[in-house]
C-alpha cells in the first residue's frame, strides 16, 4: 500500500516538474546563453565573440573565461544615444498603440458580451478569424492598401476626402495602423472574457438603486472589467515594445523601435554582445510589467477559488 | 380649518386605494403568455407573496413592478399612477434580487450605500444611514468587508439592507430565503416579519415555498401559468381554496369525487357522505370534497356519533416526527391521506401498515369544490 501511494505521489511530482523542465530548457538556459554573449567581446571569428566557453579547460579555464568577461556592450548602450532613443521611441509607439488598442477593442469587447447568447460563438471567431493566414502576409497586404496607388488612397479620392493621393506608408500612422490592426485580438479576447463573466443582473441591481445606464457603466461595468483591461493592455504591450517586422515593413527609415535596432547589430553589423545587451536590457526594461501581469493572474485565480 | 380637513380626507382616500394595482396585465415573450390578463391590488403596508409553481409568472410579476419588463397589455399603478413610462431607476421601489446581485468590487458599506450615493445625498448623512442599516441587518462592524469574505447568510442581510435604505415604498423580494439551509431560512422568516411590522414597508415577496408564503405573508395571490387562480389571507387559503388545483398545490389534500344529491349530500366511490356548504350548489352536478390529512380522525374501532365513517386499511406510515403521515387504501381501493401528531411517546407504534381502521370526519371538515 505504502509503495503504491508513494509511487503515485511521485507521479504527481513529476507532473509537476514538466512545465518547470520546459521553462528551464526553452527559456532560462537560452536567456543565460545570450546573456553571457552579452558579456563577451565582437571578434572576427566563428562564433563572433569571445571568450568562448572549453570544458575541456577545466578549473584554470572556468577562471579565465570569468575574468574576459566584460559589461563594455551595456556601457556602449548607455553612452549612444542611438539606442536610448531606440528604447523611448518603441515605448512611446507600444503605449500609444495600446491606447488605441483599448480605445478600438473596448467597444467590440462590449457589443460582443452584450450580443445574444447564439450570436457569441460565431463572433469571437471572427475575432480569431486572421489567425488563419500568415502574419506577414496580413502585413504585406497593409503595404498593398496603404500604397501610393494603394486601395486606402483609391477609395478616398473617390470620396473627395483628399485631393491628391497621400504618402500612408513608411510613416508612424502606417506602424499604428499596422499594429493596431495585429495585436486588436489580444485585446478584444481578455476585454471579451472579463466583461462576459459579469453577472448582468448587477446592471439591474445598479438600475433599480436609481443609477442611469451611462453611470452604472462607470460604476459597475468598467471596475469588474479591469482585470480584463489590464491582461489585455500587457498582452499588447509587451510584445508591441519588441515588435520587428510591422516597423520594418510599414515603418520609414527615420523610425527605429528597439527590435529593429538589434536586428541590425545582429545581422548587419554583426556584434552580438551589442545585440544580446539589447536583448537583456529589454527584458529588464519589460520585466516590471510582466511581473504586474503575474501578479494579477495570481489574484484572479485566488478570487475565482 | 376647512384645508386641514380636506387634506385629511385625502389621506384617509389614499390609505384606501391600493399601493399597487395590476390592471388587466398581460405579458407575452414572443408568441409565449407569460402573464394573462392579470389583476391584482396590493394595499399600503401589507405583506404580500405570490406564490406559484416555477415557471407560473410570478417572477416576471415583480419584474414588471421593478420596471425591468414592460407590460404588453394593461397597466400598473402605483400610488393611482401609471408607471409604465417610469424608468426602473427612478421608480420608488426597490428590489432584493434571488442571487442578491452583490456588488463585487465594493465593500458592504459600499454595496449598502450605493442606492444613497445615486441620490446625491451628503458623506455624513450617507454614513449615518449605513450604520443604521448595518444596526438593522445586525451587521455591525462588518462594513469594511469585502462580499467574498461573507457566509450565504450574511449576504443575505447585506442584500436586504441595500434593498431598504432608500426606504422604498414598496419592497420586493424575489426568493429571498432559497438559498438559505433549511435551519435559517425559518429564523430569517421571522426576522422578515419582524423588520416588515416594524417599518410599515410594504413588502411583496415571490416564492414557490408554500410554507414559507404561509408564514410570512399577510395575503397570498396563488398563481398558475400566469393566471391569478386565489388571493386570500393564508388560513383562507389552505382551508377554504377554490378549485381543486389551490387545494392541492397547498399542502396534503385527498380529493374525492361525487354528485350533489337533492338532500344536500354528496354521492362518491365511497358512498354517501355528509358535507357543509353545498346550500348554493346545484344538486346532479359533479363537485370535489378537499379533505386535508390532519381533519380526518382515525380509530380501530367503528366511532359513534354524527361523523362519516369509512373503513380501511393502512398501506403506508409516513414517519415525520411531530406527526406521521398514513395513507389508507379504502374499500374503491382509492389512498387517503390521515395525519395525526405523535403525542404519546410511542405515538407511532400506535398503528403499524395493515391495520383495519375506521376514518371519520365531521360534515364540515372538508370543503366542496366545483371547479
Amino acid at each position: 500500500m505504502r509503495t503504491q501511494a508513494n509511487r503515485r505521489n511521485w507521479g504527481a511530482r513529476l507532473v509537476v516538474l514538466v512545465p518547470y523542465l520546459w521553462l528551464l530548457v526553452f527559456f532560462l538556459v537560452p536567456f543565460v546563453i545570450v546573456l553571457k554573449i552579452s558579456l563577451s567581446q565582437t571578434a572576427l571569428a566563428l562564433p563572433p565573440y569571445m571568450p568562448v566557453f572549453d570544458f575541456a579547460a577545466g578549473w584554470a579555464g572556468l577562471m579565465e573565461f570569468t575574468a574576459q568577461l566584460s559589461a563594455d556592450s551595456f556601457r556602449l548602450l548607455s553612452s549612444d544615444a542611438i539606442y536610448l532613443l531606440s528604447y523611448l521611441k518603441s515605448l512611446q509607439i507600444a503605449a500609444i498603440s495600446t491606447i488605441l488598442l483599448l480605445a478600438i477593442g473596448y467597444p467590440i469587447a462590449y457589443g460582443m458580451a452584450r450580443a445574444p447568447r447564439s450570436w457569441q460563438p460565431p463572433l469571437v471567431m471572427a475575432v480569431v478569424l486572421p489567425f488563419w493566414t500568415s502574419f506577414l502576409i496580413r502585413i504585406y497586404a497593409w503595404i498593398n492598401i496603404l500604397q501610393r496607388d494603394g486601395l486606402l488612397n483609391d477609395v478616398l479620392t473617390r470620396l473627395h476626402a483628399i485631393d491628391a493621393p497621400a504618402a500612408w506608408l513608411s510613416s508612424d500612422t502606417a506602424i499604428y495602423i499596422g499594429i493596431v490592426y495585429s495585436y486588436l485580438p489580444f485585446m478584444v479576447l481578455p476585454l471579451y472574457a472579463a466583461l462576459e463573466k459579469m453577472d448582468e443582473t448587477l446592471l439591474e441591481a445598479a438600475a433599480d438603486l436609481g443609477c442611469p445606464r451611462w453611470k452604472t457603466f462607470w460604476l459597475v461595468t468598467l471596475p469588474l472589467s479591469l482585470p480584463g483591461v489590464a491582461a489585455g493592455t500587457l498582452l499588447c504591450f509587451i510584445p508591441i515594445v519588441g515588435e520587428f517586422v510591422i516597423p520594418d515593413l510599414l515603418g520609414g527609415s527615420e523610425t527605429m523601435m528597439i527590435g529593429q535596432t538589434l536586428w541590425t547589430e545582429f545581422f548587419s553589423n554583426r556584434d552580438w554582445p551589442v545585440a544580446s545587451a539589447i536583448a537583456v536590457s529589454l527584458l529588464g526594461l519589460l520585466l516590471a510589467p510582466i511581473l504586474f501581469y503575474e501578479r494579477l493572474q495570481q489574484r484572479s485565480l485566488e478570487g475565482s477559488r | 380649518m376647512a384645508d386641514g380637513g380636506e387634506a385629511a380626507q385625502n389621506n384617509a382616500a389614499n390609505e384606501q386605494s391600493p399601493l399597487v394595482r395590476f390592471e388587466a396585465v398581460t405579458k407575452r415573450f414572443g408568441s409565449v403568455a407569460a402573464i394573462e390578463s392579470f389583476s391584482l391590488d396590493i394595499a399600503h403596508g401589507e405583506f404580500f407573496a405570490l406564490l406559484g409553481p416555477s415557471g407560473c409568472g410570478k417572477t416576471t410579476l415583480l419584474r414588471m413592478l421593478a420596471g425591468f419588463e414592460t407590460p404588453t397589455e394593461g397597466r400598473i399603478l402605483l400610488d393611482r399612477e401609471d408607471i409604465d413610462a417610469v424608468q426602473p431607476h427612478r421608480r420608488p421601489v426597490n428590489m432584493m434580487f434571488q442571487s442578491y446581485a452583490l456588488f463585487p468590487h465594493l465593500t458592504v458599506e459600499g454595496n449598502i450605500g450605493f442606492g444613497l450615493r445615486q441620490e446625491n445625498a451628503t458623506r455624513a448623512e450617507i454614513s449615518e444611514r449605513v450604520t443604521e442599516m448595518l444596526a438593522l441587518v445586525r451587521l455591525q462592524g462588518f462594513g469594511r468587508r469585502r462580499i467574498d469574505q461573507l457566509s450565504g447568510g450574511q449576504r443575505q442581510r447585506v442584500a436586504l439592507a441595500r434593498s431598504l435604505i432608500k426606504r422604498p415604498r414598496v419592497l420586493l423580494l424575489d426568493e429571498p430565503l432559497a438559498a438559505l439551509d433549511k435551519k435559517l431560512r425559518a429564523e430569517t422568516q421571522f426576522e422578515l416579519m419582524e423588520l416588515q411590522r416594524r417599518l410599515g414597508t410594504t413588502f411583496v415577496i415571490v416564492t414557490h415555498d408554500q410554507e414559507e408564503a404561509m408564514i410570512v405573508a399577510d395575503r397570498i395571490a396563488v398563481m398558475n401559468h400566469g393566471r391569478l387562480m386565489q388571493v386570500a389571507t393564508p388560513s383562507e387559503i389552505y382551508e377554504r381554496p377554490n378549485s381543486r388545483w389551490v387545494a392541492d398545490f397547498i399542502g396534503e389534500v385527498t380529493i374525492v369525487e361525487g354528485r350533489i344529491s337533492a338532500s344536500g349530500a354528496m354521492d362518491s366511490a365511497l358512498g354517501r357522505l355528509r358535507v357543509a356548504g353545498t346550500s348554493g350548489a346545484k344538486s346532479g352536478g359533479t363537485v370535489w370534497l378537499a379533505l386535508r390529512p390532519e381533519k380526518i380522525g382515525m380509530s380501530s374501532e367503528r366511532p359513534a356519533g354524527e361523523l362519516n365513517k369509512i373503513p380501511g386499511t393502512i398501506s403506508e406510515i409516513g414517519y415525520r416526527g411531530d406527526i406521521s403521515i398514513y395513507k389508507v387504501r379504502l374499500a374503491d381501493r382509492s389512498l387517503m391521506k390521515v395525519a395525526l401528531a405523535n403525542v404519546g411517546v410511542r405515538g407511532n407504534a400506535l398503528f403499524k401498515a395493515g391495520d383495519l381502521v375506521w376514518l371519520s370526519w365531521p360534515p364540515d371538515a372538508g370543503v366542496v369544490l366545483d371547479s
